[in-house]
């Protein structure tokens, strides 16, 4: 009798493994830099080549780093949206200037509008690769102990924004150095 | 208007499903004789409200209504009017819609084709069949309506994936379906036969027939989904082991043992419970591929249109299904009998073998399939399981497999003798052997592989060879005088469709074997008159120019191709782009021909006019397909078997002088239950 059983057994232990698989995201590649300290770096400002920028810097602040090219054809598509919300005062972004040319990079802020506190020369891509970018544009949100928390890869979308960058920023903000706050807190995150 | 009387429809369609499904079976259950018979009327109904909810939706997408979300999210006024026909399934509700409109015709088709059946089969058969049509219809009302409105309407529609526009989507998820929603027919039927308790070989006969047909139009349509992988992904593969691709091998590879479990059991009358419970599995794996396809738990090239919450749907859907019917397998199983007994050297040894071997090499890439899932849901971390695993497990299986399959038609029923069936074979065991060490070297490079793949493939042919000979040998005297093709259409189609279809193995087997060893590929960059020279065919690289189609731009580049400085061939590869989704598509140029295809396709241009360009030799490609479409037209051949005709004709026969008594189905099956298992060997 028992043995005529398997078949429903073994399937249910399948269906099992269906239901947990369906809350699991596939397409997500886990980045190995989530939850690292950001690798720290000093480059020289866009609009002040003399004056030097230090990522250690930030330290005790929510920040966001948004690597952008000006011959990114999607970072044009994005960056409405990062001057809207350097406009609305809730995180400092920076941007890293990736492989450009500083005098082309200049143009495009005056032409698209500037979202950025300050934008690093990165004219050789080397904190890019440290950093781990495969694709402009990437932002990495990083929290106050200089932790990278969140990596959106391409494009911000509005419902990005919305549904994990700033409610994960704010999260970070009320943090204290006591309590770590992870992405996957954020429902829209995962 | 007419998108919501096709929604009412699907109501309505939802209501009689739910009476002809419980009505039917309670019906039988309990023997009342107005419950049963009320089976067939309401499958016509049935059919009739799903069709009409088809054709409205039709009529949205034909008059580009994009006030319906769904047609909307996947047509554009500027797609051609077959595209528009076709982009019905071409999104996740539509191709819900497509399923349950199939449904509704085997059903149909079903209620129509079972006269001969008793009455409370019938209707078993028929009720089941309805609450699985019930349960589709609920998962389109409740999670994917596609007769949504969307307010206010859109102006234009977001346009059908340019991936999907191509030929291949008119026919090959139409075919797919078919076959899936048609082992519902033997999944049906195995369920009314544990309902019945009446478990013995006559089920067998009645749904052996259905899956069949059901089985040749699932590999008709796997096969159509891989030539057009091949020619419209550019990368000039078949088959790439995805998981949407599996998930449509699954069920095929379990259908064909069902396929060859069903012939035992119907003449010999064993492997009873072994055959329900793969005609379970069968259909369970057809709705396990629409969970992996629809519900995003697996990544994979095909997954067009996926939401987790449907997933939750579909797989409760699953559990109550395929749970119900294995409980009820475990409750009833154990009372049935054994079968016919047979020796260790029988057919019946050579098909359970068989049967074997396929339910393993499905289990393998059913695990190949999930085991990223699995790991990622105990948390060991995120994989991918590509081709290498496929091909180490799916080989080593086939091979013992394909040799079986040479035997097993020579082979006795219950016990066969080893020398003697030596003896016999001889003679199929040289040819196959002088053929795989002697082609490898007139093709010019010798591998062990290749030896093997062309021994495998000359031994089925050559066993058909020596099987058919000795079969016509036996009727030769029936007929003294008649010609040898004549002789040949003596022969039952069964067994002529059955040969035919593994001479499609051979010929698949033969298209592989070559197109894996002997393939050249060339990947350059060329100028406008630059030459490349492979295998004695000359390409020469003719520039490119842009052209408009309906709803794209495209850069057409033109390659001559020589042989000895005789034109073999112009081909045009294309890079489109397509106006809405601005999504660069490749269409290779591809000259097929019979024993070598010829396969060019555009990279990206690398400045100065010139291109990178990808182009291919691959001999005997085209047997790939060929062969599958032997297999497929094999088991519509067989189908058309005079035993099946014979039972229909004798009940019309007997209809016309019993005049109104013998409409009493269950009487009329008593009379041709003989004739059917009279018509064997």
């Amino acid at each position: 009798m028992l043995r005529y059983l398997v078949p429903l057994i073994v399937f249910l232990g399948v269906a099992g493994f269906l239901l947990k698989g369906l809350e699991l995201n596939p397409r997500e590649v886990p980045s190995p830099f989530i939850d690292k300290p950001a690798p720290s770096f000093s480059l020289p400002k866009l609009h002040e080549p003399e004056a030097q920028f230090a990522s250690k810097d930030m330290l005790g602040q929510v920040w966001l780093l948004n690597v952008w090219a000006s011959w990114c054809v999607a970072c044009r598509s994005e960056h409405p949206l990062l001057v809207q919300l350097s406009r609305a005062n809730i995180v400092p972004v920076y941007g890293l200037n990736y492989k450009d040319e500083p005098d082309d990079a200049r143009n495009w802020l005056r032409e698209l509008g500037d979202a950025y506190v300050s934008s690093l020369i990165d004219y050789e891509g080397k904190v890019g690769i440290d950093y781990g970018v495969y694709g402009v544009p990437e932002t990495f949100v990083i929290d106050k102990q200089g932790i990278i928390r969140h990596k959106v890869i391409g494009p911000v979308t509005p419902s990005a924004l919305d549904n994990c960058v700033l409610p994960l920023v704010r999260k970070l903000q009320q943090a204290t150095a006591q309590t770590v706050v992870k992405r996957t807190e954020v429902e829209g995150c995962v | 208007m007419i998108p919501e009387i096709g929604h009412f429809a699907l109501i309505l369609a939802l209501c009689v499903a739910v009476v002809q499904g419980v009505v039917a079976i309670a019906g039988a259950q309990l023997g009342i004789r107005s419950w049963m018979v009320m089976a067939r009327p309401a499958a016509q109904v049935h059919f009739i409200l799903v069709a009409v909810s088809f054709v409205c939706l039709m009529y949205a997408f034909i008059y580009n209504d994009f006030s319906v979300e769904y047609v909307a999210s996947v047509s554009n006024s500027m797609l051609p009017i077959q595209y528009r026909i076709a982009a019905i399934w071409g999104g996740h509700e539509g191709s819900l819609l497509l399923w349950a409109l199939l449904l509704a015709i085997w059903t149909m088709a079903v209620a129509r084709y079972s006269r001969n059946l008793p009455l409370d089969m019938v209707s078993r058969v028929i009720g089941v069949m309805g609450l699985i049509s019930v349960g589709f219809l609920m998962f389109m009302l409740f999670t994917s309506n596609p007769f949504d409105r969307l307010l206010p309407a859109a102006l234009d529609g977001r346009d059908l994936n340019p991936l999907l526009q191509d030929p291949g989507l008119i026919f090959h998820p139409p075919l797919l379906y078919i076959g899936y929603v048609g082992f519902s027919v033997a999944f049906a039927f195995a369920i009314a036969a544990l309902l019945s308790g009446r478990m013995d070989a006559t089920w067998a006969r009645w749904s052996r027939p259905w899956t069949t047909i059901a089985w040749s139009f699932l590999t008709a349509g796997i096969a159509l989904g891989s030539w057009w992988a091949y020619y419209e992904l550019g990368w000039g593969g078949w088959w790439f082991w995805d998981p949407v691709e599996n998930a449509s091998f699954l069920p095929w590879l379990v259908g064909t043992a069902l396929v060859h479990s069903l012939a035992v059991t119907e003449k010999r009358g064993s492997f009873k419970n072994w055959t329900i419970l793969l005609a379970i599995f069968t259909f369970s794996l057809s709705l396990l591929g629409t969970f992996l396809v629809r519900s995003g738990v697996l990544t994979s090239v095909h997954a067009f249109a996926v939401d987790p919450e449907r997933g939750v749907f579909i797989l409760g859907f699953l559990v109550v299904t395929i749970g119900t019917s294995l409980a009820l397998f475990a409750w009833r199983a154990p009372k049935v009998g054994l079968g016919g007994r047979f020796s260790l050297v029988s057919r019946e040894t050579f098909l359970l073998m068989n049967n074997v071997m396929l339910v393993v090499a499905a289990g393998a890439v059913l695990l190949g399939t999930l085991y990223p899932l699995l790991l990622d849901s105990l948390d060991m971390g995120k994989i991918s399981v590509g081709p290498p695993y496929f091909d180490a497990v799916f080989l080593p299986l086939m091979v013992p497999m394909i040799f079986l399959m040479g035997l097993g038609p020579l082979a006795r029923w219950k016990q066969a003798d080893l020398p003697d069936m030596a003896s016999r074979m001889k003679w199929a065991a040289a040819v196959s052997l002088v053929m795989a060490l002697i082609l490898p070297f007139v093709m010019g490079e010798w591998f062990a592989l290749t030896s093997l793949g062309f021994a495998l493939a000359f031994w089925i042919v050559s066993s058909i060879v020596v099987s058919m000979s000795e079969r016509l040998r036996k009727t030769a005297s029936n007929n003294p005088g008649a010609g040898l093709l004549a002789r040949i259409a003596g022969l039952p189609n069964s067994y002529l469709g059955m040969n035919v279809a593994h001479v499609g193995v051979a010929v698949f087997i033969m298209g592989v074997t070559m197109v894996n060893t002997y393939e050249v590929e060339k990947d350059m960059r060329m100028e406008v008159g630059d030459t490349v020279t492979m295998s004695g065919y000359t390409f020469r690289f003719d520039g490119v120019t842009e052209v408009e189609g309906p709803n794209y731009t495209a850069s057409r580049g033109q390659i001559l191709v020589t042989v000895d400085d005789e034109t073999e061939a112009v081909l045009f590869p294309e890079k489109r782009v397509y106006f809405v989704q601005t999504m660069p598509m490749t269409e290779a140029g591809i000259d097929s021909g019979l024993f070598r295809d010829l396969y060019v396709s555009l990279g990206e241009p690398v400045g100065n006019g010139a291109w990178s360009v990808r182009v291919y030799y691959k001999p005997f490609v085209g047997w790939i397909w060929g062969g599958t479409f032997l297999m497929a037209i094999g088991g519509l051949f067989a189908v058309s078997d005079r035993r099946y005709r014979l039972a229909s004709r004798k009940r019309k026969a007997q209809k016309k002088t019993a005049g109104q008594t013998a409409t009493d189905p269950s009487v009329a099956d008593q009379a041709t239950a003989p004739v059917q298992s009279m018509e064997r060997e």
